[in-house]
């Protein structure tokens, strides 16, 4: 049940990250297009704004609903999850649907319907507010998955069983969310730069639209390119955030089993399949190259930090920091275990104690609960190797991901320059390299999400609840039908996509309308 | 008397709605004429109602019931449940 549940949910969030990314980056492609059509007057910007807005036009559409069957499972699959957070998710998710959708339904049809029908200014507000609506809806579902990642605000109540918010300022601002939203948005400006300009390289190497198409290489590789840098600087925080907050996700990460001071960072490497444990006396690596001192730097600013690997992690005794940035010497993963069972078990006999109304044992066992509750997840772990997450896919996801953002940086400098110099066309092999670049763009993004969610298995809510808690008592059979129900559905609207946008690509940009 | 006034009213405000340059029939003669005018977007609304038709009448009906409130009537209920579960899989 917990396997099929996770899949499924990880198939349909895969799917509806395909769109969102290409909706935030494209949008702001095509407004800042716009713009310059606004300010120039120039036709011919009106018409490639308007073909480029076509595209965003038939992947809005086929991403439109994508986002609502992850909710859908919460109710069905994970219904002991959904209700235990039902506090924290509820604000951020009415907040989206009420501001954000709203928003960008309202001025997407007039930045479709409304050329030449309301006045230039207008248009352009309504193009520009269409993707800030967007955006803000990718606030508040990453600030409820960055909750998940570090839970914070909130107290646990005994009687509902509920986490209840209580700073709504430290769930909005907390840093890994911060950090995840920008890091997520300028991610997503990469895949709409590469979008264009794969495009727009095709279009070049059929010898058709040149003008449209430089013109269009020419905004997208700022935009790019300041993605790139800023979803650089942004990640470097995000993998702070999680050295201090998830450390078993970056002892992932990086393959990282005995940590050690000055602890280098691998830049490449191949894991070595027979190590089965962490406790076993294979070596993790058949090969790796590493950068000294960079993951100790990284990860604490600090040349010499010690970074803690699997092993450390699991047998504690070193000097840490705690998610919240206490100083401490680490407790093993058995003691946590035992705290979590005192909290599960207090939980019992508080419920027990409520039932029978004796309110001072009620009391004792709340008190023993909240002194318990930071291991509260450690309650369900059966076997405690269960808190080690994939560590082949986490270590090669984030290898893809960080070595796919470099490669961009380096292509979108290049595409610039031979843009610039107007030498593209002599360069096929560049061309077919920047359509090659669409896929790659969605590869590198998708690997973030794996190393993210990936990574803090079998967290549900790091510490607090596992997947094997949160998912519903129901029959495995209905979630195996729904997966392949989806898989099925998702293939059809795919490939109604991606043939409705290859006709229109092919059709080319119409006159101005 | 009082039918009237109320007839004279009614004739009114309908007038007033249906004048050219009220906003409300405006905004409605924007979306009508933008529809009208789609190409390629009767193609999109035509696989977007079908997938919400998919989604929301087929999935989410047969497929995705809201556990807690279907079994359940009352929050008490629910969080009863949702603690019975958490303590039975310790």
């Amino acid at each position: 049940m917990v396997d099929w549940s996770r899949a499924q949910f990880a198939l349909t969030a895969i799917y509806h990250w395909l769109f969102v990314p290409l909706t935030l980056g494209l949008g702001l492609i095509l407004s800042i297009m716009e713009t310059v059509y606004y300010k120039t007057g120039k036709t011919e910007w009106k018409r490639m704004t308007q073909f480029w807005m076509t595209l965003f036009g038939i992947n809005f559409a086929i991403g439109i609903a994508t986002g609502i069957i992850l909710e859908f499972q919460f109710g069905t699959n994970w219904s002991n999850y959904s209700w235990f957070v039902g506090d924290i998710f509820g604000a951020p998710l009415a907040i989206e649907g009420i501001l954000a959708f709203f928003m960008e339904s309202t001025f997407i049809a007039v930045m479709f319907f409304g050329w030449n029908k309301v006045s230039k200014g207008f248009h352009l507000a309504s193009t520009w507010l269409t993707v800030i609506g967007a955006t803000i809806s990718a606030i508040w579902i990453l600030v409820a998955n960055a909750w998940m990642q570090f839970p914070d605000g909130m107290t646990f109540n005994p009687i509902t069983v509920r986490n209840e918010m209580t700073d709504f300022w430290s769930v909005l601002f907390s840093p890994v969310a911060i950090n995840k939203f920008f890091h997520t948005v300028t991610s997503s400006w990469i895949i709409g730069a590469a979008f264009v300009i794969g495009i727009s390289s095709w279009f070049i190497l059929k010898n058709r639209e040149l003008a449209l198409a430089r013109k269009s290489i020419q905004i997208a590789v700022i935009i790019g390119f300041a993605g790139t840098v800023l979803a650089i600087y942004t990640g470097d925080g995000s993998a702070r955030q999680v050295a201090q907050k998830q450390p078993m996700k970056l002892a992932a990460m990086e393959g990282l089993y005995n940590g050690k001071t000055s602890n280098g960072l691998v830049l490449i490497g191949m894991l070595n399949p027979a190590k089965k444990s962490y406790d076993d006396a294979a070596k993790p690596f058949l090969f790796r190259v590493e950068i000294p001192y960079a993951l100790s730097y990284l990860s604490f600013r600090d040349f010499k930090a010690f970074v803690p690997g699997i092993t450390d992690l699991m047998n504690g005794g070193y000097a840490g920091i705690t998610a919240r940035g206490k100083q401490e010497t680490t407790i093993s993963v058995d003691e946590k275990m035992v705290r979590g069972r005192k909290a599960l078990q207090a939980l019992a006999d508080f419920k027990r104690a409520k039932k029978a109304n004796n309110d001072s044992l009620a009391t004792v066992n709340r008190l023993i609960l909240e002194k318990n509750y930071d291991y509260f997840g450690y309650g369900f772990i059966k076997d405690k190797k269960e808190v080690i997450p994939n560590v082949a896919l986490t270590f090669y996801a984030f290898r893809i991901m960080v070595l796919l953002g470099f490669f961009f940086l380096v292509f979108f400098v290049l595409l610039w320059y031979m843009n610039h110099k107007d030498t593209l066309k002599n360069h096929k092999w560049l061309l077919w390299l920047s359509v090659l670049a669409i896929p790659l763009a969605y590869i590198c993004s998708e690997s973030g999400w794996i190393v993210a969610e990936v990574g803090r298995q079998p967290w549900v809510i790091q510490d607090i609840m596992p997947t094997f808690a949160a998912v519903s008592n129901i029959e495995v059979g209905s979630v195996q039908t729904t997966f392949f129900l989806f898989a099925i559905l998702f293939a059809v609207l795919l490939i109604a996509e991606v043939s409705i946008m290859i006709k229109t690509i092919k059709k080319g940009p119409e006159d101005v309308h | 008397m009082d039918i009237a006034i109320f007839v004279l009213t009614l004739y009114k405000v309908t007038t007033y709605l249906i004048m050219k340059n009220n906003p409300v029939v405006s905004v409605i003669r924007f979306y009508y004429e933008g529809f009208r005018g789609m190409k390629l977007g009767k193609t999109l609304w035509l696989v977007i109602l079908i997938k919400l038709f998919i989604m929301f009448v087929v999935l989410k009906i047969f497929f995705f019931p809201n556990i807690l409130n279907s079994r359940f009537d009352t929050k008490e209920q629910r969080s009863e449940y949702v603690g019975n579960e958490l303590i039975e899989r310790k």
